[in-house]
């Protein structure tokens, strides 16, 4: 019958599309955003955050990079922590993304000093040899509407005092840009969380190998030197010529990280490339 | 039997504009593509890859997909029915307004006007003139089949029917968003929800728009040119209503290891890997057509377009089930495999069946013979080459660049840091713009072709007969 009557099968057809949509869209808002996926420490965006985020948004930055880290091994080694429920309430829309032709940025939040993000988002391949990112230095010649910041804020029910409204005057994009990479996953403490405790006795096996001295310096070229200079000399990062460190404290540095002046942690690289890179700093040093 | 007065002028308007915005979908897809090998490609803000790809996306979806079952539903929904278009009017308006939404759409997203949601990104009011014009559409096919002299209803029509609920459903709630200026809002979903409600809208739109309309084209348009009857009506029966049954389920295969509700992964992986049999029956159904009939795939170019598109589609539905899977998921999701899939559905499928369709409808648009079955052959194998060495390349991408993220060392750390796997693409993606380069002369063979039909220039054989 319903064959010849439209009626009654625009109505079975509805009905029919109905169902998966029930159970696999409408039925999750009962168990997502709910007490159940929940983490205190997670908080909404500042102003100026929400502008950057909007940035993102406008220059498509979700075409190329994702905010998800998945549970899987090397993506946790690679990025951090997995992603959880709870560490997105706030954001609308989601930005996770389904390519990453860049790497994930869920937790680019404090892994590089503001600098590296200005002059990155300036010069990707100046400091990432072989990126093939679009630069936006323009994001420097475009400056944020605090009053239309405002509005964005009354309409997601943002929290914001009239201060941090006037102080976006005089900002530009790219203050705001790098404001959000780095607010990106740090509303969670999982850096101290999964900081993997080093025992037993630090040594060496490559002192003054040189061999290891020049794949060290290879692999300082491509990690270090943006932001340490090359041959140590220091760039908007400190120059680490003249640091006589005992070659475990590099080592240390390097695994560990710094956290309150943003040098990331090294310490999905492996124990034996971080003692080739302690290996060439070490041959590098300047005599006191 | 008297014979209506159908309207074919709307259905050749609808024609041209979807070749036009294929066309410049095609090249935009061309200019990003080797954006990703050359940055310098990135001419300030407007021109950016990040503002271009959803120009590529949105014109190949809805310029020349979308623009495309236009042309071919007011021509099916006529003989279909045996009456002329409910309202010629409310067609005509419709095809100012889906015109004047698409150039709007180019212009705001290389504005930045973004709602960023895949496939939906364009601002809250393009969506409302969307959904003006969607609803305008759905009631022009409806009357139409409301007002029919033909009893039955053809396989066809219930593909257009549930196409029509369907989009409707998804874009409406989607789109659900708190306009802050004219140019900007904000979604009313948040977070794992805003991301579980855009994939089933992104999937599902793929059903919706990409699956539903063309089988409704398919199952028309094969028995058409080939003149002998679609093999079952009881497979197309059986093959419609689970696979509209089933794919509204598998939307989160896109979120597999994301932090939305493991229940609603598995349930999406399950239902992805139960569709190959709705998929099928369609792709059997047009292969057991043929019985008899494969001496047409030398003879009758028309049938080459169909049958390498129903069969692009049965490879896109095997290869979609298994990239739902967990595991395998884990490794090729977020790789060049994905748009190496995609776009063996955009370029295999959905082109070779929308150009064959034209193909056919060009000599009863324009009172004349195509201008030259050679170019279209010609054109045939272009873009046929093009997507393999697109597809295939993208493959392979996919699977080194997977292996280089997830390859470990003995102590456990990784083996490559993000940037090396970045330059192994490099030659890949000159392959693949190689490829879209290949393609894209494919396109230009076809547009031409049309062209001089249209203009009724001579075909090569009359004027060599004539000389």
């Amino acid at each position: 019958m319903w064959e010849r009557n439209p009626v009654i099968f625009l109505l079975l057809a509805t009905a029919v599309i109905m169902v998966g949509t029930i159970v696999t869209m409408v039925l999750p808002f009962a168990y997502v955003n709910t007490e159940r996926d929940a983490i205190e420490s997670v908080v909404p965006y500042t102003a100026l955050e929400l502008a950057g985020r909007d940035v993102y948004i406008k220059e498509g930055c979700n075409n190329c990079h994702t905010q998800t880290v998945r549970p899987l091994v090397a993506e946790v080694i690679r990025y951090g922590d997995y992603s959880k429920s709870g560490e997105f309430v706030y954001d609308r829309p989601h930005l996770w993304g389904s390519r990453r032709t860049g790497p994930d940025l869920a937790r680019i939040g404090g892994k590089y000093p503001d600098q590296w993000h200005y002059e990155h988002m300036r010069n990707p391949a100046g400091m990432v040899p072989g990126s093939n990112m679009p630069p936006y230095a323009f994001l420097d010649n475009r400056s944020v509407d605090p009053e239309l910041t405002r509005r964005k804020m009354d309409v997601l029910g943002f929290p914001y005092t009239e201060e941090e409204i006037r102080a976006l005057a005089g900002k530009t994009d790219m203050d705001a840009m790098v404001a959000y990479m780095q607010k990106l996953g740090s509303d969670i403490p999982w850096r101290e969380q999964q900081r993997v405790a080093l025992v037993g006795e630090l040594e060496n096996p490559f002192s003054g190998d040189a061999a290891a001295i020049a794949e060290g310096r290879e692999l300082y070229d491509r990690n270090c030197a943006a932001c340490h200079g090359s041959g140590l000399r220091g760039g908007f990062a400190a120059s680490l010529d003249r640091l006589h460190y005992p070659e475990e404290v590099f080592f240390r540095i390097i695994h560990d990280g710094i956290q309150p002046l943003n040098m990331p942690s090294f310490a999905g690289m492996g124990s034996e490339r971080i003692w080739k890179i302690v290996t060439y700093i070490d041959s590098e040093q300047v005599a006191p | 039997m008297d014979r209506p007065a159908y309207n074919y002028d709307i259905v050749k308007h609808f024609v041209h504009w979807s070749i036009l915005w294929g066309a410049v979908s095609v090249l935009v897809g061309v200019i990003i593509s080797f954006q990703l090998v050359m940055p310098q490609l990135n001419f300030g803000e407007y021109l950016s890859y990040g503002r271009l790809r959803p120009v590529h996306t949105n014109a190949g979806i809805f310029g020349f997909a979308v623009g495309g079952f236009f042309a071919l539903f007011y021509y099916m929904v006529q003989r279909l029915c045996r009456v002329p278009i409910w309202s010629n009017g409310l067609a005509r308006f419709q095809l100012w307004l889906f015109n004047i939404i698409i150039v709007l759409s180019a212009v705001t997203l290389l504005l930045g006007f973004s709602q960023s949601k895949e496939y939906h990104e364009m601002e809250w009011p393009i969506d409302i003139l969307i959904a003006v014009l969607w609803v305008g559409f759905t009631i022009n096919i409806l009357m139409t089949i409301f007002k029919r002299r033909e009893p039955q209803m053809y396989i066809s029509l219930w593909f257009m029917m549930a196409a029509l609920i369907g989009v409707a459903v998804l874009f409406v709630v989607n789109g659900l968003s708190v306009p802050v200026t004219l140019f900007k809002s904000y979604s009313a979903f948040a977070g794992t929800n805003d991301a579980n409600v855009q994939w089933w809208y992104g999937h599902n739109a793929v059903a919706m728009v990409l699956t539903v309309p063309p089988l409704a084209v398919f199952y028309y348009f094969l028995p058409k040119s080939t003149g002998v009857p679609i093999y079952s009506h009881r497979l197309g029966i059986v093959a419609f209503w689970s696979l509209i049954f089933m794919y509204l389920w598998t939307g989160a295969h896109h979120l597999l290891w994301t932090p939305i509700p493991d229940w609603v992964q598995t349930l999406a992986m399950a239902f992805s890997i139960m569709l190959i049999a709705p998929s099928w029956g369609s792709v059997i159904n047009g292969y057991l057509s043929m019985n008899g009939q494969w001496h047409q795939m030398r003879e009758n170019y028309l049938v080459k377009f169909f049958i390498l598109a129903i069969t692009f589609y049965g490879l896109q539905t095997l290869q979609g089930p298994m990239q739902a899977v967990r595991s395998f998921s884990g490794f090729i999701h977020y790789t060049e495999w994905i748009p190496g899939h995609v776009h063996m559905g955009t370029m295999g499928w959905i082109t070779l069946l929308i150009c064959g369709a034209f193909y056919y409808l060009a000599p009863r648009l324009y009172g004349r013979e195509l201008y030259s079955i050679p170019l279209a052959n010609l054109h045939f194998w272009l873009v046929l080459i093009g997507q393999l060495i697109y597809s295939v390349s993208m493959w392979i991408a996919g699977v080194v660049q997977a292996s280089m993220w997830h390859s470990l060392n003995d102590d456990g750390s990784l083996t490559y840091t993000f940037v090396d796997s970045l330059l192994a693409m490099y030659p890949y993606w000159w392959i693949r713009g190689l490829g879209g380069v290949i393609y894209l002369l494919g396109i230009g063979v076809f547009v031409y072709n049309i062209a001089m039909t249209a203009r009724g220039a001579q075909t090569p054989q009359q004027a060599a007969q004539q000389a």
